[in-house]
C-alpha cells in the first residue's frame, strides 16, 4: 500500500523541506542583523533576473546535473558513490591531457574527445572502489571517499611536477589551445544589439548535461542493463536468482557513475577555466549527493534540483557581493538546504504521510 | 517551479533599489579569505586605513569559487566601482580576460602581472621581495651564532623562492661560509595556512643547527614564529610588521607594503596610473622593521651595515639576483 | 447463562490503515483455561488483532477486558503487566546471550544482574519441571535448535507471569515431533489454568488442540465455534467464503525418462560449514518428487545449486548431459536455457522484485529473451502485453500489470511467479514452498497447476516444509536432514510418522542415525 500519492512524494516533500530551510536561513540572516527579504531579493535578482546571472546559475547547474546523475545511477544499484569529487578531479585530468596533447582542428571534435577523456578517467577512478566492493566487499562509501583524497593528491602531483608551465605561480596547467575553447552562451546567443550572458561561464556543456539526463533516463528505465541495475538495487538475492551477476552490475554501474562525474570536468575545465586548476570541482561531487536525493534519483528530478542548487550558488555569490553577510554564513545557508532536502527528508515525509492517511480516512467532501 | 514563482513574486513586489555609490573602490580577496593574517589581511588593513583617513568607503568580497573570480570583477566593474583592486597572482588571468570589456574601469593586480601593452587599464603591482629579503638575510647572518640560518616557505612557487633567494644572498654577503637551510611547507594553497607543519619544519631546522629562521609562509609562519620563540631562537616575520607577536624573540620582519599599495591605489581613485609598478627598497615598497620590540636585538653595527647595503642597492651598486627572472639562484639550490 | 468471567474479552475492535479496514467490529470471548484458535487467510486481520491486544497498535474503536476488567493497552509493557505474553513467529531473542540472560532481559530486578540471574535460574527450573519446558539455562541462544528457541520465548512470557499466552504461527518452523512437543507443553499450560490464543493457518492444528476457534475473513470475525462441533471443510469454507477442495484430485503418475540426475553434491557456505553432504537423487518426467524436511536442512541450498546461483561440487545431469556447477556457465540464465524453471522458496526476496511492476516481474530472469528486446532498448510494450496474458491465464487479481508486485497479496504474487516459470514450458520445474503465506483459495489453484504440469510430462521437484502438501502432491518423497537425503519413499507407502522420524534424523526402521545414513549414501 502506498502511503501517499507519487506527486506528493516527488514535489511536496522537497518543497516543504525547502521552505523550512528558507525559514531557518531567514532567521540566521535576521540574527546577524541583515534583512532576509533583501537577501532573497538580491539572490533572485542576481541569479534569475539577468541573463548573466542565468549564465552562472546554469554553469553551476551543469556541474550538479552531472554529479547528481552520477550519484543516481550508482544509487539505482544501491551503491552510495560519494567519490564524485575524486572522479570529477580525474575527469579534469582527462580533459586536460586530451586538450593539451592532441591537436584538435575544431572545438566540436575537441568536445567529443575531451568528453571521452573525462568519462574514461572518471570511470577509471570509480573502477577500483567498484571492484573492491564487488569482489572483496570493501564498503564503497569508505573506498570512494578515500579515493577523493588520493585524487586530490594525485592531481596536485601532476600539476606541480608535470603540467605546470615553468615559472608559473599557480598550480595549474597551461591554457588549452584556442581550438579547444567551447562556445559560451554569450557567443551562442548574444547579438550585437542584444548582448546576453555577458561574461558568464555557461557553455555548450549545459546541453551535454541535458543529453546526459535523457541518456540516463533511457539507460535506467528502457534498457536491459538498467533493468538489471535496478533489480540488483532492489534485491541482490532476487538478482542472483535471476542470473544477474552482482559483480558485473556493480562494476558497470560504478563505471557509468564515475564517467558521469568525470564529464563534469568538461564544463569546468574545458568550458570555464580553459586550463586545469587545482580545485576545479569545488565540492560539486558532494552537492551531487544532495541533488540526487532531492531529485529522487530521477534524471528529471536531478535536473530540477541541480537548477535549484545552481540558483543557490549564484545567489550566494550575489549575497557575498552586495551584502556584508560573511562568506561562512552563505555556506551555512547552502548547507541548510542540503541538510533539509537531503538528510532530513524523513522529518518532512513522515508527518506528511500521516496527514495523507488522515485525509484519506475522513469521508470525501467537506463535513458541513 | 512553485518555488521559483514564489521567488519571482517576492522579487517583483520589492522595488529595485540596488546600486552603490559610484566610483568607490572595490577590493577582491583571493580564496584564502580576508582574515588570513597575511597578505589578504594586509590589503584589508590598507583599505581600512584609507577609508578611515579619507572618510571614503569601499566594497570588498571574499571569493568562494574559481568561477567567481571573473564574476566579481565584472559585477564590480558593471556597478561602477573604480578602481577594482585584487590580491594574489591568481587574479591576473581573470583580469586579463575581463579588462578589455570595461575600458573605463581601472584594475589593480597586486602580486600579479598583466601585460600593459594589451590591457592599458590594468595596474600590476610587483614587489622586489628579493631586495627586502636580502636585508633581513644580512641581519640573520649577523645575529646568528651558529653560522646556520634557515627559511620556511609557504607554497613552493617562484614567488616564494624569490624570497628565499634574496634571503640567502643577504646571508652569504655577511658570512660566505654560512649554511642556509630552506624548506617549503607544501605545493598547494593549503601550505599558506598550516602552522603545525610550519612548527615541525622549524624544529627540524633547529635540530640542524639553525638559530635564525625566516618565515615567508602566510598563516603557516605563525607556527614558525611561535616555535622559534618557544625553542629560544630568533625568527623573522613577513609582509606586515610581526615583531610585536613575540617581543624580543622576533629579530625583524621583512615588510611588503601591500597595505600601502592598496591604500595608494584607492586614494588615486579613477585617476590611477596604470602599467607595471615595481615596488622595491627605493620606493619603500619593501624593507625591514625596526621598532621597540626588536630594538635590543639589532645593534648599531648591524643597523649601519644594513642601511649601507640598502643605500647601495638603491644606488645600483649591489645587485640582488631575482629568482623569478631566470628561475635560478646563485646562493641556494632548491 | 451463568458464564464464568472470560480471561479476555474484545468488544467491537476496529482498526484501519488508510483505506484498508484491517479489523472491523471484532468481538471475542476467551474463557480461562482454554486454547482458542484464530484462523484466517493471510491479510484477514489476525496479526493486527493480536498486535492491538499486545499494545503495538491502538484500536480506532472498541474495548479490551482482561478478566472482566476494562484495560487500556497503550504499549507492550502494559500488555505484560496485564498478564499477556506473546510468542512471535520470528523470535525476538538476543542470539549471543544465554537463555537465562534472554529470559531476564527487560525484567531485571534492580541494577545488578547477579541476583536477577539467580532468581531466574530458580524460577526457570520450576517452570521447566511443571511444563516439560526444559532448556539449558546457560546455553547460548544461537546454539539452540529452533524448537528450543521457541521454548525460551515461552519461558520469557511465563517468567513475566503471563496468564494469557498468544502464539503466532508457532509450528511453521518446527518438525512434526517438535510440534507435538509444543502441543504437549500447551496442554500442560492449559491444565494449569493458563489461557492460550493460537494463531495459525493450519486446519489440522486447530482441530488437534483447540477448544474453540474463531475464523477471520477480510478483517471480520465470520464465526466462533466449538472445535468439537466443526470440521476442516467447514472451517476452510468459512475462511475463503466458498467451498474449497482440500485434497488434490490426481491420477497415478506415469513416470518417464530420467530428466535430472544429481550425484554426490557437496556445498560449503561462506563460513566453511558443509550444507550439502553428498546429496544424490533423480527425477523423472511426469512425476512430482517431494522433498520434505525441516527448513534449514539443505533444501534451499539444493534449489540454489540446481537453479544456478550457488556453486557446488559433484555432478548434475540434465537429460543425460552434465551441467556446470561453478564458473562462468553456472548461471541462472544457463539453467533457464536448458529448460529448468524455478519457483524459488522466498518469492519476496528471490522470485520477485517487490517495487517492480507486475509486468517487469513477469519477465524477470527471462528479460534477456530476444522477444523482449527492441534494438538496444527493452520492448516494454511487448513485455506488458505478454504479462497481461499470463496474468489472465493464471487468474492474478487484480489483473493490472502496472501495479507494483508488493501491492498484490501473497497468493497473487505467487501466481505471478508461477505464471512466469510455467509459461516458459520448462522440462524441469523446481518449486520451493509453493504455498507459503498463500491463502487457501490460491493454494487450490496452485496445486492444480502443479499436477497439470506433471500430467503434461514435466519433472517437478517440490520442496516444502508442509508435510500435508508434500503428501497431497508428491508421487515419491525424499526427506532431507542435515544436508543429506535420509531416504526416498513411495508416497503411497509411507505415513506422517515415518517421515517425521526421518525429518528428525532417524531412518525408517528407527535404528540408524544420520551419520550412518550418510555412509550408506
Amino acid at each position: 500500500m502506498d502511503k501517499m500519492p507519487a506527486w506528493a512524494d516527488a514535489f511536496l516533500v522537497p518543497l516543504i523541506s525547502l521552505i523550512l530551510a528558507a525559514l531557518l536561513s531567514a532567521l540566521v540572516i535576521l540574527a546577524i542583523g541583515e534583512s532576509p527579504t533583501e537577501a532573497l531579493k538580491l539572490m533572485v535578482e542576481g541569479a534569475l533576473m539577468r541573463s548573466a546571472g542565468w549564465g552562472y546559475t546554469l554553469y553551476y547547474a551543469t556541474n550538479f546535473i552531472f554529479t547528481g546523475l552520477a550519484v543516481s545511477v550508482a544509487f539505482h544499484a544501491r551503491m552510495f558513490n560519494i567519490g564524485g569529487e575524486g572522479q570529477a578531479t580525474l575527469g579534469g585530468l582527462g580533459v586536460a591531457l586530451v586538450c593539451l596533447y592532441l591537436p584538435w582542428p575544431h572545438w566540436s571534435l575537441a568536445l567529443i574527445g575531451a568528453s571521452l577523456g573525462a568519462a574514461a578517467f572518471g570511470a577509471l577512478w570509480a573502477l577500483i572502489p567498484a571492484w573492491l566492493q564487488a569482489k572483496r566487499g570493501s564498503h564503497i562509501v569508505i573506498t570512494t571517499i578515500m579515493f577523493n583524497f588520493i585524487a586530490a593528491a594525485l592531481l596536485n602531483y601532476v600539476l606541480v611536477n608535470l603540467l605546470k608551465p615553468a615559472g608559473a605561480m599557480d598550480p595549474a596547467s597551461a591554457t588549452f589551445p584556442d581550438a579547444t575553447h567551447l562556445p559560451t552562451f554569450q557567443q551562442m546567443f548574444s547579438t550585437a544589439d542584444n548582448p546576453l550572458f555577458r561574461g558568464a561561464p555557461a557553455n555548450i556543456s549545459f546541453f551535454l548535461a541535458l543529453i546526459a539526463c535523457v541518456a540516463v533516463w533511457l539507460l535506467i528505465w528502457r534498457t536491459r542493463l538498467g533493468y538489471e541495475i535496478r533489480a540488483l538495487g532492489h534485491s541482490e538475492s532476487a538478482a542472483r536468482y535471476a542470473g544477474i551477476s552482482p559483480v558485473r552490475i556493480i562494476v558497470i554501474a560504478m563505471l557509468i557513475s564515475g564517467g558521469l562525474s568525470g564529464l563534469m570536468a568538461v564544463n569546468t575545465t574545458m568550458g570555464e577555466s580553459e586550463r586545469l586548476l587545482m580545485n576545479a570541482t569545488e565540492g560539486a561531487g558532494f552537492i551531487g549527493i544532495a541533488v540526487a536525493l532531492m531529485g529522487r534519483n530521477h534524471p528529471f528530478g536531478v535536473l530540477l534540483a541541480a537548477l535549484l542548487f545552481g540558483f543557490l550558488y549564484q545567489g550566494g555569490a550575489e549575497l557575498a557581493l552586495w551584502t556584508s553577510i560573511p562568506r561562512e554564513l552563505i555556506v551555512v545557508i547552502q548547507a541548510l538546504v542540503i541538510l533539509f532536502t537531503g538528510a532530513l527528508d524523513n522529518m518532512v515525509r513522515m508527518p506528511l504521510e500521516r496527514l495523507f492517511l488522515l485525509l484519506r480516512r475522513t469521508p470525501k467532501g467537506p463535513a458541513e | 517551479m512553485t518555488l521559483m514563482q514564489k521567488f519571482l513574486g517576492a522579487a517583483a513586489t520589492l522595488a529595485l533599489t540596488s546600486g552603490a555609490a559610484l566610483a568607490d573602490p572595490a577590493l577582491i580577496y583571493d580564496l584564502g579569505g580576508k582574515f588570513d593574517k597575511s597578505f589578504n589581511e594586509a590589503a584589508f588593513n590598507g583599505a581600512t586605513k584609507w577609508a578611515e583617513e579619507t572618510g571614503g568607503s569601499f566594497k570588498d568580497i571574499e571569493l568562494q569559487s574559481e568561477a567567481q573570480r571573473e564574476q566579481a570583477l565584472r559585477r564590480f566593474a558593471e556597478a561602477g566601482f573604480n578602481p577594482v583592486v585584487t590580491t594574489g597572482f591568481s587574479m591576473s588571468t581573470p583580469i586579463a580576460s575581463v579588462a578589455a570589456d570595461y575600458p573605463d574601469t581601472k584594475f589593480v593586480t597586486i602580486d600579479g602581472y598583466v601585460d600593459p601593452a594589451e590591457h592599458p587599464n590594468v595596474l600590476s603591482i610587483l614587489f622586489a621581495e628579493h631586495e627586502g629579503s636580502y636585508l633581513v638575510g644580512m641581519l640573520a647572518a649577523m645575529a646568528s651564532k651558529s653560522g646556520t640560518v634557515s627559511f620556511v616557505g609557504g607554497m613552493d612557487i617562484p614567488l616564494i623562492r624569490k624570497f628565499a633567494c634574496g634571503y640567502a644572498q643577504g646571508v652569504k654577503a655577511v658570512n660566505p661560509d654560512a649554511t642556509v637551510i630552506s624548506n617549503m611547507t607544501g605545493t598547494t594553497p593549503a601550505a599558506w595556512n598550516d602552522p603545525v607543519k610550519g612548527s615541525e619544519l622549524t624544529k627540524a631546522q633547529i635540530s640542524q643547527g639553525s638559530d635564525v629562521v625566516f618565515a615567508a609562509a602566510g598563516g603557516t609562519g605563525l607556527g614558525v614564529l611561535q616555535t622559534a620563540a618557544d625553542e629560544g631562537i630568533l625568527s623573522i616575520g613577513v609582509d606586515s610588521n610581526q615583531n610585536y607577536l613575540f617581543p624580543g624573540k622576533v629579530l625583524t620582519s621583512m615588510l611588503k607594503r601591500v597595505d600601502v599599495a592598496t591604500a595608494e591605489a584607492m586614494a588615486a581613485g579613477a585617476d590611477l596610473e596604470t602599467g607595471v609598478k615595481a615596488l622595491g627598497l627605493a620606493e619603500d615598497g619593501v624593507g625591514y622593521a625596526l621598532d621597540d620590540n626588536n630594538a635590543s636585538l639589532i645593534s648599531d653595527d648591524m643597523k649601519a651595515a644594513v642601511e649601507d647595503a640598502k643605500a647601495k642597492i638603491i644606488a645600483g651598486e649591489i645587485s640582488v639576483h631575482d629568482y623569478s627572472s631566470d628561475d635560478s639562484c646563485p646562493a641556494i639550490s632548491f | 447463562m451463568t458464564d464464568p468471567v472470560p480471561a479476555i474479552e474484545l468488544k467491537g475492535i476496529s482498526k484501519a490503515f488508510g483505506p484498508v479496514q484491517a479489523n472491523k467490529d471484532i468481538s471475542i470471548r476467551v474463557m480461562p483455561g482454554t486454547i482458542h484458535g484464530i484462523i484466517g487467510e493471510n491479510g484477514a486481520g489476525k496479526s493486527t488483532l493480536m498486535s492491538i491486544l499486545y499494545g503495538f497498535y491502538k484500536a480506532d474503536a472498541g474495548e479490551v477486558f482482561i478478566s472482566g476488567k476494562k484495560t487500556e493497552i497503550p504499549d507492550s509493557q502494559a500488555a505484560i503487566s496485564a498478564g499477556i505474553g506473546m510468542v512471535f513467529q520470528h523470535f525476538k531473542l538476543v542470539q549471543n546471550f544465554t537463555v537465562l540472560e534472554n529470559v531476564i532481559l527487560g525484567a531485571e530486578d534492580g541494577g545488578l544482574l547477579r541476583p536477577s540471574l539467580a532468581k531466574a535460574r530458580g524460577t526457570l527450573k520450576k517452570l521447566a519441571e511443571e511444563y516439560e519446558l526444559s532448556v539449558d539455562p546457560d546455553a547460548l541462544v544461537e546454539n539452540l535448535s529452533v524448537g528450543h528457541q521457541q521454548r525460551v520465548e515461552i519461558l520469557k512470557a511465563l517468567y513475566r507471569q503471563a496468564d494469557i499466552l498468544i502464539l503466532d504461527e508457532p509450528t511453521g518452523v518446527l518438525t512434526p515431533a517438535e510440534a507435538d512437543h509444543l502441543f504437549r507443553i500447551l496442554d500442560n499450560l492449559r491444565a494449569e489454568g493458563k489461557t492460550i490464543i493460537l494463531i495459525t493457518h493450519k486446519l489440522r492444528e486447530i482441530m488437534e488442540i483447540t477448544d474453540t476457534v474463531s475464523v477471520m475473513r477480510r478483517g471480520k470475525m465470520t464465526a466462533t465455534v466449538k472445535t468439537s462441533e466443526t470440521s476442516p471443510e467447514d472451517l476452510a469454507e468459512l475462511m475463503v467464503g466458498r467451498k474449497v477442495l482440500l485434497r488434490v484430485d490426481k491420477t497415478p503418475a506415469k513416470p518417464g525418462a530420467k530428466l535430472l540426475e544429481v550425484t554426490d553434491l557437496h556445498l560449503w557456505d561462506e563460513n566453511g560449514v558443509e550444507r550439502l553432504k553428498g546429496v544424490s537423487l533423480d527425477l523423472r518426467a511426469g512425476e512430482v518428487l517431494g522433498l520434505a524436511g525441516v527448513s534449514g536442512n539443505g533444501q534451499s541450498e539444493l534449489l540454489e545449486v540446481l537453479g544456478g546461483y550457488a556453486t557446488a561440487t559433484g555432478s548434475v545431469r540434465v537429460n543425460g548431459k552434465e551441467i556446470a556447477l561453478s564458473g562462468r556457465d553456472c548461471t541462472g540464465q544457463a539453467r533457464r536455457a536448458i529448460g529448468i524453471g524455478h519457483v524459488p522458496e522466498d518469492r519476496q526476496h528471490e522470485g520477485l522484485i517487490l517495487p517492480y511492476t507486475a509486468w517487469e516481474n513477469a519477465c524477470f530472469g527471462y528479460h534477456r529473451d530476444p522477444s523482449y528486446q527492441s534494438g538496444i532498448l527493452m520492448n516494454n510494450a511487448a513485455i506488458r502485453e505478454d504479462a497481461k496474458g499470463k496474468m489472465e491465464r493464471f487468474d492474478v487479481r487484480p489483473p493490472n500489470p502496472n501495479l507494483a508486485a508488493r501491492n498484490f497479496s501473497g497468493g497473487n504474487q505467487q501466481k505471478i511467479v508461477l505464471a512466469r516459470e510455467i509459461e516458459r514450458n520448462p522440462d524441469i520445474l523446481l518449486i520451493g514452498q509453493p504455498t507459503r503465506g498463500v491463502d487457501i483459495g490460491a493454494i487450490e489453484f496452485i496445486h492444480q497447476q502443479i499436477i497439470r504440469l506433471r500430467d503434461e510430462g514435466k519433472a517437478i521437484l517440490l520442496v516444502s516444509v508442509e508435510l500435508d502438501e508434500i503428501f497431497s502432491l508428491s508421487d515419491r518423497i525424499a526427506v532431507m536432514f542435515d544436508g543429506q537425503i535420509m531416504g526416498v519413499r513411495d508416497a503411497a507407502k509411507t505415513d506422517q510418522r515415518e517421515l517425521g522420524l526421518m525429518m528428525a534424523g532417524i531412518t525408517g526402521d528407527g535404528t540408524t542415525d544420520a551419520a550412518k545414513a550418510a555412509q550408506h549414501g
